[in-house]
């Protein structure tokens, strides 16, 4: 069965509603998305880059659409659970995909906009027909869906030069009451010679409930820019999860991307870097912690378009029980872009019988003058490295955690803010040890004092 | 001595980088071709002309009716035209049919090809005691050695030879490795295969020589579709060769062989091949479509089986030879060197399916584009949950010679269970300028700096190669990056 009918059918029977709710530069791109997926299905198990998750599957459930985007009234404050101590951040929240800001943001004198997608769109029409929808491909299935459902989302905008000091925080929060998709739409634009910082979490707090987001992410890097983007995803085994992400260089530009799964159900992240400027830098690091019957499939492809440029990937995988785990890399190095060095590295540890690894690195070099190399392993934990902590009077147990953390410190090194260094370190050490998932209504770092949470303690 | 020395390396460089492709000749002997196109009653034919039982037949009609269901699979890194399968002709034979008592029974202008081939069969007998299968259009011509063979119970004979005289032996294992459900070539391939080798090597016995198939399309618009059939019983030990090589023609031609190996316990096999068909000229016209499935099944426990391929030739290949390491302890290796230059396209690798218990498997694949040709590996190595304790080790590494041309790499892994290690490195880069300028410093001229280079790169391979094939891979090795410089 195509699970893309539903969705057209839900858009073709609502259309007015979704347009009412929704801005015209977002409504204009509808129509042709809905063409694109008259003619598609989503990707299926098998499919090219998709050996082990079916997304057609994913989509199947009968969930629920806001598409009168009914307002939740939760407490920004309440639901905030991603404090990171000794680091000033301006938070954004989505209360399932509706946007709501809490605070105020005092860099926007500076010509910086950071503001609802929709708002931005009737605020900003000129900016948002420049940049949705230009850099995610509307033949991509998924983003083609995200672009018929999106009915708001989040815009930032850097205008030349300018640097935003503190680092945006996005917080995403599932709650829902019946089997619901958000369809979250994200777009960054850095002008030349901006810098800004950007971490997204993702929380569940609906435990029993199936839910899904969509998500698309398009980012635009200008030349010579600095952009940073962490991503934590901390769930629930009843969250799935379909993000891709799109991402335009410009020449000079220094691209950071740190994609992290500590907790969800089901997840596929796509991650496309379309390098397009010389001298360009890429960095793009991942790690997934699993365990029960948790799903993480992360895809990635770097087209380096042109010469000079330096990329590195790094993603690193630790299993456990049954969980499944996958990893597509792919490296393209175009004709005419010589002196290219693109390094790719995918680490992975199986930590049970049960535990499936699938990696599949892949180089597609069109030009001589270039330096390439990937690398893929899947392993176990070193035995004689556990013995000898053991002779030294340390727990296995603690011992497997300890080499645990060693394993994945090379993907928390990546991050170039400290505070989140150390507290991404904590989280890790948290997550292993066990005690991540041990509240019952929060994902992140629960320790119950006399039955209140407490918030330095939570992500 | 130090001058004829040096003299003696100068001709060695020299018929190394002296050209074009030397196996070019058609040989005009008499060929039985029958009409091209392919239908019920061309695979009812073939298997007439061969006289084959029954059961032969009903297996190519089922291999046949399966195909006709199947689509060309269009998967790989590859720009294959479209093929005309109707435009094929689907048997080609040197006449006379009756196989040939002894050398003298030979065609005369047959033998004269395989002496240009560097492969006179007497040579072969008398000097380097390896037994030959010569196969020419799908036919084979001649097996020599037979006779000492047969002392030890090795039988080594064309398989139309083998469906006569070993009927419950080929009937057991034929398809057993590769189904004819198996792949769009695998189907084609066991609807009309015309010919091949087969060997059995018994229990215990360990082969005294090495075993040695030369395959050549001679005729015209033809196809060849050969099938190689080893299995090595308990403890047996074999080492296989083969080699192949077809005259220069402005069309495509077409190869979709199968090999299908059988090692049992503590039995191993070596199976080497020097791959040299006609790659087409400097532009990309003519040249042979090389879609092979070749595959090994290491059933016993401590079996082993090495794939080995030096492959510079045909315009498009498209193979991975493959194991699937069914026993305990058994172990897969496969060394490969694929060169490519001007417009050929390679898609080569390997699979290694580990399916016993401390199954091991080593991938060593070396990859040379020049010109503008596309070369591309493309593996998987797959971990069963049950199969604990395996251990895989992939390294593959590009070598570019020009900035048209393209390396890519796809590899695969899926581990299933924790035990496992499995590990793949690769890398892609330019070949070295220090390296050439050294060279060049002391007198070596660039073009033959990068033939010196590739065999060096390409030596970890070359040194799992039996003597007489190395030595034969490296100047082809040489001979095929002629004219890539500049």
């Amino acid at each position: 069965m195509n699970s893309l009918k539903q969705y057209i059918d839900i858009f073709k029977e609502n259309r007015r509603a979704i347009d009412d709710h929704s801005a015209l530069a977002l409504n204009r791109l509808r129509n042709d998305a809905c063409k694109v997926l008259e003619n598609a299905t989503l990707p299926r198990k098998g499919d090219e880059d998709y050996e082990t998750t079916d997304l057609n599957e994913m989509f199947a459930p009968d969930y629920g659409v806001n598409i009168n985007r009914v307002n939740l009234t939760a407490d920004p404050d309440e639901a905030f659970r991603c404090d990171v101590p000794n680091m000033s951040t301006s938070p954004y929240y989505f209360f399932n995909d509706i946007y709501h800001h809490h605070g105020d943001f005092a860099q926007q004198s500076s010509g910086v906009v950071i503001s609802s997608l929709r708002k931005a769109a009737s605020d900003y029409p000129e900016l948002i027909a420049e940049y949705y929808g230009k850099i995610a491909p509307l033949d991509d299935a998924q983003v083609a869906l995200n672009t018929l459902l999106a009915q708001d989302g989040i815009f930032v905008y850097v205008p030349r030069n300018v640097v935003l000091e503190r680092t945006l925080q996005i917080v995403n929060i599932m709650n829902v009451a019946y089997p619901a998709m958000a369809v979250r739409r994200v777009l960054v634009v850095l002008e030349e010679g901006a810098q800004a910082r950007m971490l997204v979490c993702d929380h569940t707090q609906s435990r029993t409930v199936q839910c899904l987001s969509n998500q698309v992410i398009e980012v635009s890097v200008g030349k010579n820019a600095v952009f940073d983007f962490y991503e934590l995803e901390a769930t629930a085994e009843t969250s799935n999860r379909a993000s891709s992400m799109w991402i335009r260089q410009a020449a000079g530009s220094n691209l950071l991307i740190n994609g992290m799964t500590l907790a969800n159900g089901a997840t596929r992240n796509n991650y496309h870097i379309s390098v397009d400027g010389e001298h360009a830098e890429t960095h793009l690091l991942g790690m997934a912690i699993a365990s029960g019957k948790q799903h993480i499939d992360n895809h990635t492809l770097i087209c380096h378009n042109a010469g000079y440029c330096h990329s590195n990937e790094l993603f690193k995988y630790v299993l456990d029980d049954n969980s499944t785990g996958a990893f597509s890399g792919k490296i393209l190095v175009a004709p005419d872009a010589p002196k290219v060095e693109a390094y790719q590295s995918n680490r992975n540890v199986c930590a049970s019988t049960s535990a499936k690894m699938f990696t599949k690195p892949q180089l597609v070099i069109n030009t001589d003058d270039v330096k390439c190399s990937h690398g893929a392993t899947v392993g176990q934990l070193d035995q004689e490295a556990l013995f000898y902590m053991q002779t030294r009077g340390i727990p296995e147990h603690e011992a497997r955690t300890l080499l645990m953390q060693a394993f994945m410190s090379d993907v928390i090194d990546g991050v170039r803010i400290d505070a989140l260094k150390d507290r991404l370190r904590h989280l890790v050490e948290k997550r292993f040890a066990g005690t991540l998932s041990n509240c019952g209504e929060c994902a992140g770092t629960c320790l119950k004092v006399k039955g209140k949470i407490t918030k330095n303690d939570e992500i | 001595m130090e001058t004829s020395q040096s003299n003696k390396n100068n001709t060695i460089i020299e018929s190394a980088t002296s050209g074009d492709y030397k196996y070019g000749f058609v040989t005009e002997i008499d060929t039985h071709i029958i009409p091209k196109g392919l239908s019920e009653d061309v695979v009812r034919y073939i298997s007439q002309v061969k006289n084959e039982p029954e059961w032969l037949l009903e297996f190519r009609l089922k291999a046949y009716r399966h195909w006709l269901t199947m689509k060309m699979p269009r998967w790989a890194h590859l720009d294959i035209p479209e093929i005309d399968f109707q435009a094929i002709s689907y048997y080609a034979a040197p006449k006379p049919k009756e196989g040939p008592k002894s050398l003298d029974d030979v065609d005369p202008e047959l033998r004269k090809t395989f002496d240009k081939l560097g492969i006179s069969l007497e040579e072969q007998m008398r000097l380097s005691g390896i037994a030959v299968d010569a196969v020419m259009d799908s036919v084979s011509v001649k097996t020599t050695y037979k006779e000492r063979l047969a002392e030890l119970g090795v039988i080594f004979c064309s398989i139309s030879e083998a469906v006569r005289d070993y009927p419950d032996l080929v009937r057991r294992y034929l398809g057993s490795v590769v189904p004819y459900r198996d792949n769009f070539f695998a189907a084609l391939n066991s609807a009309v295969f015309s010919d091949g080798s087969f060997v059995y090597i018994p229990k215990g016995v360990r082969c005294p020589m090495e075993l040695s198939t030369y395959f050549r399309i001679n005729a015209a618009e033809t196809g060849q579709f050969e099938r190689t059939l080893i299995v090595a019983d308990d403890d047996a030990y074999v080492s296989y060769l083969e080699g192949c090589t077809a005259p220069m023609r402005d069309e495509n031609q077409l190869h979709a062989a199968i090999v299908e190996i059988v090692v049992e316990d503590r039995a191993e096999v070596k199976y080497s091949t020097v791959q040299n068909w006609y790659p087409g000229d400097k532009d990309g016209k003519g040249g042979i479509y090389n879609f092979v499935t070749k595959r090994g099944l290491c059933r016993g426990d401590f079996s082993k089986l090495s794939w080995t391929q030096v492959e510079t030739g045909s315009a498009i290949t498209w193979k991975y030879p493959s194991c699937v390491l069914q026993g305990d302890n058994s172990v897969g290796e496969f060394y490969s060197v694929a060169l490519t230059n001007n417009y050929q396209q390679a898609d080569t690798g390997t699979k290694m399916i580990h399916i016993g218990k401390n199954s091991r498997s080593t991938i060593v694949s070396k990859g040379i584009s020049a010109g503008h040709s596309q070369n591309s590996y493309r593996g998987e190595v797959k971990v069963v949950p049950k199969a604990t304790g395996c251990r895989n080790y992939t390294q593959c590494d590009s070598l570019l010679l020009s900035s048209t041309s393209g390396a890519h790499t796809f590899p695969r892994i899926d581990v299933q269970n924790e035990s496992s290690i499995v590990e793949h490195e690769a890398t892609t880069s330019k070949i070295n300028e220090d390296q050439i300028f050294y060279c060049n410093q002391r007198g070596i001229s660039t073009e033959d700096a990068i033939g010196l280079i590739v065999n060096g790169y390409a030596k970890e391979v070359m040194a799992k190669l039996p003597m007489e094939f190395a030595v034969e891979a490296q100047k082809l090795l040489s001979i095929s990056l002629e004219g890539s410089v500049g």
